[in-house]
């Protein structure tokens, strides 16, 4: 532990001999350390590979190589040409993961921006009220709501629809989005909003030309959790979808299990695929989460 | 990442920028205008979270049906299941966490380049990361026996035929899918620490454990525990994890309350005393938020 909290500035100075020694042993261990975390990062995205490359339809095989003997893009294949029954529907349901990511996405900036600015910079005599209304959801987990929520969307007509899902997925990203929009807003200074009043702007005017101009980063922030947070949820699209064509990739994945026979390799391929875009949003937006982190966000 | 000090949880209040004096009163307009932004949120909130709750309690308001669950040995083995769960798996990831984040402040360029790697299991999406460590561990064939067998010519244990086996599963794979995130969290934190409080510390002859001990854990203590608290809660609701590794295999010995629950609900048809089961989980529930709500009000926890 000691090795691992040292800090840079100690290996500046001059090391006496019985330092050096220390700060040898320092090294090799944290490199040893970045080899297990490597490994162990890794580990199961290389099992998603080996079986998604297994040329056979059937079990998982290894032959005691870590390398199918014989790697084939067959199941890429397949997969991308919905040459399976199970997977005939993929582009559609991958369409639907989209479409509910995006609009989750896109109504947790709308919904959370203003309630952000009314309580970071307008003086609310019960906004204590609504700053916690947001840790409350975090009292009812997903999985305790999901059931009255079911019977609900039902009696609206909602089951088996994708804005169901949305509707879930906006409950639980909202209060997380004001929470961090909150936490950012201390960042930009109000002697802005006050030149802007004694300039006679309304409050609607100080939100769209100042507020959101220069939050855009906390915004992109929050988009990109709402985003991952969607393509993450899979109880909500378990209940709730029930038609192949209304499914999401999720689910479709997720009944590999319940048939038998089901191809190994096309499933791990699916989820590769599925994968993709949020690791690429991911990556790309990768300076903004930070900074948001730093903020204070607290949900992946 | 460095000047923002305010994410500190100890950080003195000091370092606050001095409170707007902007709106003393909202008046006229302006209280319509808060209002309109608020309404929006107001309306998703009462209609996805007050409503459902409230019709949730009223589902599972039958006494009789706790004293079902009660009769059912499977309930109370869900019980410990999930006290089990919860208490190791977000215990030993948040320390994880914060000794790693700790590891990752040092400079060096392997370090540096191992971080992109290191937060790949947070970018990519829950179900393909749990269906790949059911498969990597069932049977003989999987990843993990296969690599036993080969390297140390030990035959693996069928790690979902065995109770313990299977709960430890899932909790390793939930630590692989959620350390990162809180290893950035602190690092963030760690990050905001004033350079000069290292120097002293080192000045006074502090460093190693005893840095560790004496300065950096009394500085993140506050956010720590507001972290614990806040993943303990998502924690106790987590369905993915479970479904999907051990798919509460031996025979729903490996369930927790949010699993069971579902199971409960929609494939035994019996939707009120799934809500019966996680509601019973409330009296613990309730009293974390209230813990979590008063950190973050009264401390000034900036999560």
């Amino acid at each position: 532990m000691s090795v691992a909290l040292s800090s840079a500035r100690r290996e500046q100075r001059v090391p006496r001999p019985r330092h050096r020694l220390r700060r040898v042993l320092a090294e090799v261990a944290s490199v040893i350390l970045v080899v297990v975390l490597l490994l162990w990062s890794l580990t199961p995205v290389y099992n998603m590979l080996l079986i998604a490359l297994d040329p056979d339809d059937g079990d998982i095989e290894f032959e005691g190589l870590l390398w199918p003997p014989d790697p084939s893009l067959h199941s890429f294949h397949a997969v991308l040409t919905q040459g399976y029954w199970l997977v005939e529907d993929f582009w559609r349901q991958f369409g639907n993961s989209f479409f509910i990511g995006l609009m989750t996405m896109f109504l947790t900036v709308l919904i959370g921006s203003p309630a952000s600015f009314a309580l970071a910079r307008m003086r609310f005599s019960r906004g204590w009220l609504l700053v916690n209304a947001p840790l409350l959801t975090y009292a009812v987990p997903a999985s305790f709501l999901v059931i009255p929520f079911t019977r609900l969307m039902a009696s609206y007509g909602l089951s088996n629809s994708l804005w169901a899902i949305i509707a879930a997925n906006v409950t639980f990203t909202t209060p997380y989005a004001i929470l961090i929009l909150r936490q950012y807003a201390t960042l930009i200074p109000i002697e802005l909003d006050e030149a802007a009043q004694v300039d006679g702007a309304s409050p609607g005017q100080v939100y769209r030309r100042i507020y959101l101009p220069l939050m855009t980063p906390a915004l992109a922030a929050v988009g990109t959790f709402a985003l991952l947070l969607a393509w993450n949820e899979y109880l909500y699209q378990y209940v709730l979808l029930s038609s192949t064509r209304n499914m999401t990739v999720a689910v479709a994945i997720a009944q590999f299990f319940n048939s038998d026979e089901a191809p190994l390799n096309y499933m791990m391929a699916a989820a590769i695929i599925y994968s993709l875009p949020p690791i690429v949003i991911f990556y790309a937006f990768r300076r903004y989460m930070a900074a948001a982190l730093t903020r204070g966000a607290v949900r992946g | 990442m460095r000047g923002t000090p305010q994410v500190l949880a100890a950080g003195p209040a000091a370092l606050d920028p001095p409170r707007p004096s902007w709106h003393r009163h909202l008046r006229g307009s302006e209280f319509a205008w808060a209002i309109a932004f608020v309404v929006p949120y107001a309306a998703v909130f009462s209609a996805f979270v007050v409503y459902p709750v409230a019709y949730g309690l009223w589902m599972a308001s039958d006494p009789s049906l706790y004293r079902d669950l009660m009769a059912n040995p499977l309930y109370a083995q869900t019980v410990i299941n999930t006290v089990l769960y919860v208490g190791l798996a977000v215990n030993v990831k948040m320390f994880l966490a914060l000794l790693l984040s700790g590891f990752f402040m040092r400079r060096r360029w392997w370090i540096k380049a191992l971080l992109p790697v290191y937060i790949l299991p947070w970018a990519l999406p829950a179900i393909p990361a749990f269906v790949s460590f059911h498969w990597m561990l069932i049977g003989e064939e999987g990843l993990v026996n296969s690599v036993l067998s080969a390297l140390f010519s030990i035959q693996g244990p069928l790690w979902f035929n065995d109770r313990r086996l299977a709960l430890g599963s899932n909790v390793v794979a939930y630590i692989w899918k959620w350390l990162p995130f809180w290893t950035l969290t602190f690092f963030a934190a760690r990050t905001a620490i004033p350079q000069e409080i290292y120097e002293a510390a080192e000045v006074d002859g502090a460093s190693g454990c005893r840095r560790f001990a004496h300065v950096i854990f009394p500085l993140l203590g506050n956010l720590y525990l507001a972290c614990t608290l806040l993943s303990t809660l998502w924690t106790i609701g987590d369905f993915t994890t479970v479904s999907l590794v051990s798919e509460g295999a031996p025979a729903h010995s490996t369930d927790v309350l949010a699993t069971l629950g579902i199971h409960y609900a929609f494939d035994a048809a019996q939707p009120s005393l799934g809500v019966a089961a996680v509601m019973s989980a409330l009296p613990v529930l309730i009293p974390i938020v209230v813990m979590l709500m008063r950190r973050l009000q009264t401390r000034e926890v900036q999560l």
